[in-house]
């Protein structure tokens, strides 16, 4: 056994037996640390292929910002998770026996399938080995894929939008700064000149 | 080099387990929220896998777009989760019918 199909089932198991325990833990913020080894394991799986740019992509933004919002989140809101994990075993047989005949199905699609005779001439950006994985990426997605990754970056500016707008609140009770009547103040309604006798204090 | 069909199936089981973790933590949508990121994972596997195998890119330039797609729907389903934990104090997805307006 090479190092390469060493290294692909360690991976693999990992990313496996970290996403079944990310759905099984009964503390969510167990889930989400075992899922930031998920993500971790299949960057691996990626690098293994030679998918270096997606690979570290997986690691930025999944562990870096989305697990880590979740972990936010969990630990902010006071939640009882005891009592939501009420059913659980009452639904295993019947989502356990749709998990298994879904993945029989997916198997068994694999089986079967094979690359068409067509799709190595039909391919849009074939891979040339001598240009480096980030840049290949990089010339497709600033070709071929501008649009689309224009849109992605919308996308993103809505989602952030839209998350500030929906958990935006106006709080009673509290002294803001306004910033727009400290511009508007001038000097001649804020200062005053006088002129005061000696021994006298000045009234405000 | 390891075969195509050990990659899809390594994404097939992650899939699978994503769709029970939605059936068992039905109560639970943090645990939904993170079953929906362990599909999108495996998604995002069998792309790059393809990408790899086939020798074209552009199976790793749309696994960029699902991340983006991934990224954003965990911020905008969280911001959501918070709202209905302030409002009912809870986050039992028993009572959706209150989530109007």
């Amino acid at each position: 056994m090479t190092i390469h199909a060493f290294a692909f089932y360690v991976f693999a198991t990992i990313v496996v037996a970290s996403g079944a325990l990310t759905i099984l833990s009964r503390n969510p913020v167990h889930s989400v640390l075992w899922l930031i080894l998920a993500f971790f394991n299949a960057a691996g799986l990626m690098l293994l292929v030679g998918a270096e740019f997606i690979a570290m992509l997986l690691v930025i933004v999944y562990v870096g910002a989305v697990a880590v919002l979740f972990l936010f989140v969990v630990m902010m809101l006071d939640i009882d998770f005891v009592e939501l994990r009420a059913g659980f075993t009452r639904y295993l047989p019947f989502g356990g026996l749709i998990a298994l005949v879904l993945f029989a199905e997916i198997v068994l699609a694999i089986g079967v399938w094979n690359f068409a005779d067509i799709a190595e001439e039909a391919r849009l950006g074939a891979v040339d080995p001598s240009v480096p994985n980030i840049e290949a990426v990089g010339r497709a997605l600033y070709g071929r894929y501008l649009l689309i990754f224009e849109g992605a970056g919308l996308l993103l500016l809505v989602a952030m939008v839209g998350a500030i707008v929906l958990t935006h609140r106006e709080r009673s009770g509290v002294r803001p700064q306004k910033i727009s009547e400290q511009i508007k103040r001038r000097p001649e309604e804020a200062t005053r000149n006088t002129q005061p006798e000696v021994g006298k204090g000045i009234e405000l | 080099m390891i075969g195509l069909g050990h990659y899809l199936v390594v994404g097939a089981i992650l899939f699978v387990m994503g769709v029970l973790g939605i059936f068992l933590n039905r109560k639970n949508i943090i645990i939904i929220l993170m079953a929906i990121e362990l599909i999108l994972l495996s998604v995002n596997i069998n792309l790059v896998a393809f990408s790899a195998y086939l020798g074209d890119i552009v199976g790793q330039v749309f696994a960029m777009f699902v991340l983006t797609v991934a990224a954003g729907e965990a911020a905008i389903g969280l911001a959501i989760l918070v709202i209905y934990f302030r409002g009912r104090g809870t986050i039992a997805v028993d009572d959706p019918s209150r989530m109007k307006g």
